[in-house]
């Protein structure tokens, strides 16, 4: 037995620690938000479809919904898109829109080509909304269960991945257990 | 336009970067002369196009080109011109490019010193560089493309993270990563030296400049990030063990080792497996350090967004590159024989220790940075290390370490009879230990165990590295750069340990809650409270406290402490307030809004801290000194000529 070869194989041990790490990571990434277990911030906002109707949080109240920070000026929401369409075909919850600091013609522009994902997209123009949703950059997405509070907050773009393993669990063991 | 250009050159550095290793590895195998003489061209084109790239990313910044992902993601309008110029390594895509931009410039000054080394020997080096290149610039081209267009553009950019709109972000990561890139100099000469076979103490005396110069600038690197973070983020404190933090710490402890280790091996010819052992070790975590900030594994302040792809591929870099050093270590190393032996007492001895020492401290820091990554791997669940595994661990290898470096001090090459210097050595420690007591006991009493053990420790060191120094002096000899250099680099240790021990033992902290005009007495100081006004910055708003700090009834100093709330990213950080006295380091950040007017202020004494980084700057200077010694550049002449004359067929 070659001594030297010690450190190639301590070497290579760390690289399959290493390796698993990264397949463990993408639950670390989360920031983990100070509104999560807690209700959920109040809103009353302009649709965009619409402007002359309001959106308000409580009458989102009763049901599960999933609530994505989004403007067509952020590279990462177009990545995310199809997800949020493949979420949304699945039928299991609403997506209600926060249209963060964006051009009303522009996001509808946008939604008329790449696809409407959402029950209803309120318009935060001014980003006062967005503040008080703790919104660190584009995109974000809440899950908020039937009483209003926060359970849980994904930073960045939603991957099929984060859907399957964070989300769904969350909303189908309650489903269930109901 | 730019951003195009931009992309495009480092398409080319890509190209540049493959030919260099090529030609540099291939060359020298099949022995083509034209071949290696390409290495050059390679990498001065290579420099021209990194450079360039970095022109336009810098002019997207400077312009507020905001249909530049990258920068609209890191900026603002309203960000001064400065900021805008740092924020270039403000998040992942920038800081690695500056990483390839340093290892241009690293692999430029080698071209240029090479002239000095055989040409085989030089081509090998080059074309490990190139190999190194080539790996981060596909790594950034693959998956963090600083210059990916935003269609359409951003109104406006999310603004630089407050955090790192200071001005030690503009000094900070430069430094850190010309060290961090440093050791792949050392890495390069082990590789080329393996591949080469001659693995005889030349390679040894060649690396030893550049490695002491990589293993200067990590120096203040990391004590720049100290201070930075003890001065603008308030953490009130100079060292975390953060697991970012210890990423930088361990390739310093190894180079440490290296550059003790190299020495023996360029003056004996001892150690040679094992130098070659710690040049690989110190440039692989090194590069651990790039996969832990970048690759999401742990949690840390300095996160960079996590990605596991970019994980995936630095891993699968991190195999080919270090997986390939060991492979060729594994196979070359077994033909290396020492050429002499020493004796216990002789200074080989005590590097030896030095270098075990060092090197389990390194290991102890890895396991602790490692195990919750291991924990949550095994299914353990999550494991959270901190200071009170670090602290005691840490010390339980440095207290031998510090002690065997004043006896090793003394001792003589080869010859293990310390008894010329017994008198010496016994005379230092007494004098060291009564000074030390008599400082810890005398000056500021209450420091316990760890304030004496450390003055004593400290004093020692510091005599005995004078004691050399003096010798020549009253025999009349020069003093060359190299050990004057060690001296003032082993009298930043004993400073260090000094200013360690007495911040651990003396520290007061203390939490206050203030009305305006109230005052508060800590320690021998007493903070008065004036009130809070708004201020205005011109990406930023918040609210400053003026607090007067008085010392036996006069006044010491004003301290201004401020809470900051940025526009943009609506992020609130805290402004410590810091100013010296007599050696004591007071601090004040201001805390929250209690009401009715009263505020609650965080109040720190930290005696001597301030000595901490003079002593790391110290360090550092040594180093520089040090790698400016004449023998290495006129050892180097001969040798060249030497070689030269070898390779000359026999008449």
């Amino acid at each position: 037995m070659n001594r030297f070869l010690l450190p190639l194989g301590a070497f290579l041990l760390l690289a399959v620690v290493l390796a698993i790490g990264i397949k463990h990571s993408p639950e670390k990434g989360v920031i983990a938000s100070p509104l999560v277990g807690r209700p959920a911030p109040q809103f009353s906002l302009p649709a965009l479809s619409d402007p002359a109707r309001q959106v308000r949080s409580a009458d989102l109240k009763g049901h599960w919904y999933l609530f994505n920070v989004w403007g067509t000026w952020c590279a990462e929401c177009r990545a995310e898109h199809p997800v949020l369409l493949k979420v949304q075909r699945a039928g299991i919850v609403p997506l209600i829109g926060l249209d963060w600091k964006d051009d009303n013609a522009q996001a509808r522009e946008w939604l008329a080509q790449l696809g409407n994902p959402y029950e209803t997209v309120a318009v935060d123009a001014s980003g006062r909304a967005a503040i008080e949703w703790g919104v660190y950059g584009a995109p974000e997405t809440f899950l908020v269960n039937p009483q209003g509070i926060v359970v849980y907050k994904h930073v960045g773009a939603l991957t099929d991945d984060t859907w399957a393993r964070e989300i769904l669990p969350r909303v189908s063991a309650v489903a269930a257990g109901s | 336009m730019l951003p195009e250009l931009g992309h495009f050159a480092l398409i080319l550095a890509l190209l540049l970067a493959a030919l260099q290793a090529f030609f540099g590895i291939a060359g020298a195998s099949a022995s083509r002369e034209r071949w290696m003489a390409a290495v050059i061209p390679a990498v001065a084109g290579q420099a021209v196009m990194v450079g360039t790239a970095v022109a336009c990313l810098i002019a997207a910044f400077v312009s507020d080109d905001f249909s530049v992902n990258y920068v609209a993601e890191n900026s603002n309008s309203a960000l001064p011109l400065f900021y805008r110029v740092t924020a270039l390594w403000g998040a992942h895509e920038g800081s690695l490019l500056l990483w390839i931009l340093l290892l241009a410039l690293w692999t430029v000054a080698v071209a240029i010193g090479s002239g000095r080394l055989p040409a085989r020997f030089a081509a090998r080096v080059l074309g490990v560089l190139g190999v190194v290149s080539f790996g981060f610039l596909l790594f950034t081209l693959a998956t963090s493309n600083p210059f990916v267009r935003l269609d359409p553009p951003a109104p406006d950019g999310r603004d630089l993270n407050p955090i790192l709109q200071d001005p030690g972000l503009a000094v900070h990561p430069p430094v850190l990563y010309t060290g961090y890139v440093g050791f792949a100099v050392a890495f390069a000469f082990a590789c080329a030296a393996m591949l080469e076979g001659r693995l005889d103490q030349q390679w040894a005396r060649w690396t030893r400049p550049w490695t002491t110069v990589a293993w200067s600038f990590l120096t203040c690197g990391i004590a720049l990030g100290s201070f930075w973070a003890y001065y603008e983020l308030g953490w009130g404190g100079f060292w975390f063990w953060d697991p970012v933090e210890n990423a930088s710490f361990m390739p310093w402890l190894v180079g440490t080792a290296l550059v003790h280790s190299l020495a023996v091996t360029d003056k004996r010819g001892l150690f040679k497996s094992w130098t070659l052992l710690l040049a690989i070790l110190a440039f692989s975590l090194s590069m651990l350090g790039t996969f832990l900030v970048r690759s999401g594994v742990l949690v840390s302040v300095h996160s960079f967004a996590a990605d596991p792809m970019r994980g995936i591929f630095i891993l699968a870099f991190l195999v080919v590159m270090i997986g390939g050093a060991l492979t060729l270590y594994a196979w070359r190393a077994p033909l290396l024989k020492s050429a002499a032996g020493f004796e216990l007492g002789a200074r080989e001895s005590f590097l030896l220790f030095n270098n075990v020492l060092l090197v389990i401290a390194a290991a102890t820091v890895f396991a602790g940075t490692l195990a919750p990554l291991i924990s949550d791997a095994l299914g353990l669940g999550t494991l959270s290390v901190g200071p009170p595994y670090f602290n005691p661990t840490f010390l339980v290898s440095m207290l031998p370490l510090l002690a065997l470096l004043s006896v090793g001090i003394h001792a003589n090459w080869k010859r293990g009879r310390l008894k010329d210097s017994e008198r010496t050595l016994l005379l230092s420690f007494v004098a060291a230990a009564v000074l030390g007591c008599g400082l810890a006991l005398g000056v500021w009493a209450g420091g316990g165990l760890l304030g004496a053990l450390g003055a004593t420790l400290g004093v020692w060191i510091a005599l005995s590295s004078l004691v050399d120094p003096i010798d020549r002096w009253r025999r009349g000899l020069s003093l060359p750069r190299a050990v004057l250099g060690m001296t003032v680099a082993h009298l930043g240790v004993a400073l260090m340990v000094v200013a360690l021990t007495t911040v651990q033992s003396f520290t007061v902290e203390r939490d206050v809650a203030l009305a305006a005009d109230g005052s508060a007495r800590v320690g021998d100081y007493e903070f008065r409270f004036a009130g809070v006004q708004p201020v205005e910055g011109p990406n930023y708003s918040g609210v400053g406290a003026t607090v007067v700090v008085m010392r036996h009834g006069s006044q010491v100093a004003v301290l201004r402490p401020q809470k900051r709330q940025y526009w943009v990213q609506r992020q609130v950080t805290s402004e410590t307030a810091i100013t010296m006295h007599r050696g004591n380091n007071l601090l004040l950040a201001l805390g929250d809004d209690l009401g009715a007017g009263r505020w609650s202020l965080r109040v720190q004494i930290r005696p001597l801290v301030s000595l901490v980084w003079l002593a790391a700057f110290i360090m550092a200077l040594g180093g520089a000194l040090a790698a400016s010694d004449r023998r290495y550049h006129v050892a180097q002449a001969a040798q060249r000529a030497a070689a030269d004359a070898l390779g000359e067929p026999a008449r």
